[in-house]
């Protein structure tokens, strides 16, 4: 019995450190990617990037002038998904957690809700173009190109809202029902004012996926070069990610619209970011609150 | 006595309307419920409509027909026959089971060459009849000809092209929808063009987001994995657009300079954009999996002498492996379906694809770069409803065997 304890020990503790070290070099390097394209687009876009890019109308085929048609556009398009996959979404979150009793039907509508969120963003805007631009005859139009992104976002907004109700504690429901409180009292005074919180922190994560949505919109509503802003619902848009794609791929003049390109991208990521900073902060905010009470 | 009986009646008709009012809330709400399920019945239906349309119809546009003389056996030619026969691949009729001649083929703009110009007529109003003759005159004929220009008591024989079957559409290798005479429907470079850059993405994707996972939820302390997390998220924020940009403008001129290729939007630099754009899945799923390992196992085999790093590849891993497919399965779908930045690096090439340093074409590119041009109802705009049948039908087959796989996972766990 000779085994060189000090020596296996040593062994197993290098193999541990080449394979931690290796794991720690892997993700700092992924954490590094993310800098690198935020690092590029900010460092080639701010010098694009002036009031008059974001206030002025494209000029001269896209080579010149601002977007601001495009920002108005994406934002028209956010406020109308929003209209539309807010309430409908929230109140499946609600019947889902709150009111469906455990069985096929609630099966069935969460493994159709998850289908639904798989989908990729191209069949969406297959989809919209078959239903709402060609059948319903809404044509490339706001509406259209709103109702496309909505249905996109709602699993998003109903899996959010299913978590924050889930995340209310039990006894909240029993108390209220305890006190009289009908089905629906419990449910819109006391469980959906304590759930709201995070619930507007995951609405706003997917008012940043709808900002950034290409697919769903190239068919239903985004205009290639449109130097006005829209009036009525029934009107086209250009919108930042398609006006991107645009000037990045098939302008005029590739050459001479790339520093329009990285201006674009950079507002773009600059809409994602503070979306997400946002929920952030609001996350923190909320969370604070609820552990001191 | 009588006011308390009134009292009462009030009492029980608040009680009624605030039990109608529930029920009625309740029913909206289920409604709003069973929205998601309508939904995907309703794009299952629209795609299919359109999609399906293909199938049995000829793959010439109906305003066109060919036409050879009455003499010649041919009966029917494939799309396939056709573009050959056009490209002069095919220049003998018995090279497709007809006569051993030379096929002689006829455009109506070459109806000048075989009459002249005053049997036309000054206003073209003598072109059926003029078609008639030169049709009945050559016997190796074939005429590519505008179906309105045939005369009533026509000579000669109209070829029917061969009808589009799930077969030749799903196993035909050539892509080329607006070819004239006929169009090539073959899906089959698009379907290996998707799956082989996604497939590559998952290989370049797994280890580094397996690591990741793994340093997050074993290895890093609080403070790093509370700056990781929001990292991740941001990663997976970021629009697919911007990606694709990214990749023209960084990934693509990389691949060009190391591999020495004349272009650089390849299979490849896809591949690496859309690895990238899997990470935040495969790390978000893969390390909630094995964050779900029982503390009990992990301490139990800590205690047994065996390292931290013995203990993650021993116990962890092998507890949290369907979670890990899960992630991987997960990650292709996205990759799957991914369609802007695709569209941007890939270089749009629809040939079968040989390697990885090739241009190729996905499915989600085609339909997004084709569909703005494809007149509605069309034999091409039907064509890109069936990609899409076919997209939603690989993601249907990806959600549904991670649903079995994380159902299983849980059937185990009681």
């Amino acid at each position: 019995m000779n085994i060189d304890h000090d020596k296996i020990f040593r062994s197993k503790r290098n193999k541990q450190n080449f394979a931690f070290w290796t794991f720690r070099i892997l993700s700092f390097g992924i954490a590094g990617i993310l800098f690198w394209i935020l690092g590029f687009i900010v460092m080639h876009g701010i010098k694009v990037i002036s009031w008059d890019f974001i206030t002025k109308m494209p000029e001269d085929g896209m080579t010149k002038g601002g977007i601001m048609p495009a920002i108005v556009g994406t934002l028209t398009l956010v406020a109308g998904s929003i209209i539309f996959a807010f309430p409908l979404g929230i109140m499946a979150g609600i019947y889902m957690n709150e009111y469906a009793r455990e069985g096929f039907l609630k099966r069935f509508i969460q493994v159709m809700t998850n289908n639904l969120a798989g989908i990729p963003s191209i069949v969406f805007g297959l989809f919209g173009m078959s239903l709402f631009v060609n059948k319903l005859h809404f044509g490339d139009s706001i509406l259209a190109g709103s109702l496309t992104l909505g249905i996109l976002v709602l699993p998003i907004v109903i899996r959010t809202t299913e978590e924050a109700l889930k995340a209310v504690d039990d006894s909240f429901r029993i108390g209220s029902l305890a006190l009289g409180a009908s089905k629906w009292q419990t449910t819109s005074r006391v469980i959906l004012p304590s759930a709201f919180p995070n619930i507007i922190t995951g609405l706003i994560l997917s008012i940043g996926r709808v900002s950034g949505e290409t697919a769903p919109i190239l068919f239903t509503c985004a205009a290639y070069f449109l130097p006005k802003l829209p009036h009525s619902i029934m009107d086209q848009v250009m919108a930042l990610p398609y006006h991107l794609y645009v000037i990045a791929t098939s302008g005029t003049n590739i050459t001479e619209s790339r520093p329009i390109a990285y201006g674009t991208a950079l507002v773009l990521i600059a809409i994602v970011l503070i979306m997400n900073i946002l929920a952030n902060i609001l996350r923190r905010y909320f969370g604070k609150k609820v552990k001191t009470n | 006595m009588q006011k308390l009986f009134l009292q009462k009646s009030i009492c029980n008709r608040v009680k009624f309307f605030r039990k109608l009012l529930e029920r009625l809330i309740e029913g909206l709400l289920m409604l709003s419920g069973g929205l998601t399920s309508l939904i995907v019945v309703l794009i299952v239906v629209f795609l299919f409509r359109e999609g399906l349309g293909i199938f049995g119809s000829p793959s010439m546009e109906t305003s066109s027909v060919l036409v050879v003389n009455k003499s010649n056996p041919i009966k029917s030619l494939t799309a396939a026959q056709i573009k050959n026969i056009f490209d002069q691949n095919i220049t003998h009729w018995n090279e497709i089971g007809g006569k051993k001649d030379t096929i002689i083929l006829f455009r109506i703009d070459d109806l000048t060459n075989y009459v002249s110009e005053e049997e036309v007529g000054a206003n073209l109003e003598n072109v059926p009849a003029c078609l008639n003759k030169v049709v009945d005159s050559i016997p190796n004929i074939l005429a590519f000809l505008p179906a309105n220009k045939i005369p009533k008591n026509f000579k000669g024989v109209i070829v029917p092209s061969e009808k589009i079957s799930p077969g030749t559409f799903l196993g035909g290798k050539e892509w080329f929808p607006t070819a004239e005479p006929a169009a090539q429907m073959g899906v089959l470079p698009l379907i290996l063009g998707t799956l082989l850059v996604s497939f590559v993405a998952i290989l370049i994707a797994l280890p580094l987001g397996l690591s990741t996972a793994i340093y997050m939820g074993e290895i890093a302390p609080d403070g790093i994995r509370r700056i990781m997390k929001p990292v991740i998220e941001l990663l997976a924020g970021i629009p697919s657009v911007v990606y694709g940009f990214f990749g023209l403008v960084v990934i693509v001129p990389l691949i060009k300079n190391a591999f020495g290729l004349d272009v650089g939007e390849t299979a490849l630099s896809g591949s690496i954009i859309l690895a990238i754009m899997a990470l935040p899945t495969i790390i978000t799923i893969s390390e909630d999996a094995m964050r779900n390992t029982p503390r009990a196992m992990k301490e139990a085999s800590l205690a047994l002498g065996a390292t931290k790093w013995q203990t993650i590849y021993k116990v962890v891993i092998p507890y949290s492996a369907s979670g890990i497919t899960a992630a991987a399965i997960l990650g292709i779908g996205r990759a799957v379906g991914e369609t802007m930045a695709v569209l941007m690096v890939t270089g749009n090439a629809s040939v079968m694809p040989h390697s990885i340093l090739q241009p190729v074409r996905t499915i989600p590119a085609t339909i997004a770069a084709e569909l703005g041009e494809a007149p509605q109802g069309g034999l091409h705009y039907q064509a890109l409803f069936a990609l899409g049948c076919i997209l939603f039908l690989i993601t249907l087959i990806i959600n549904l065997s991670v649903e079995s796989i994380s159902k299983r996972k849980k059937g185990e766990r009681h």
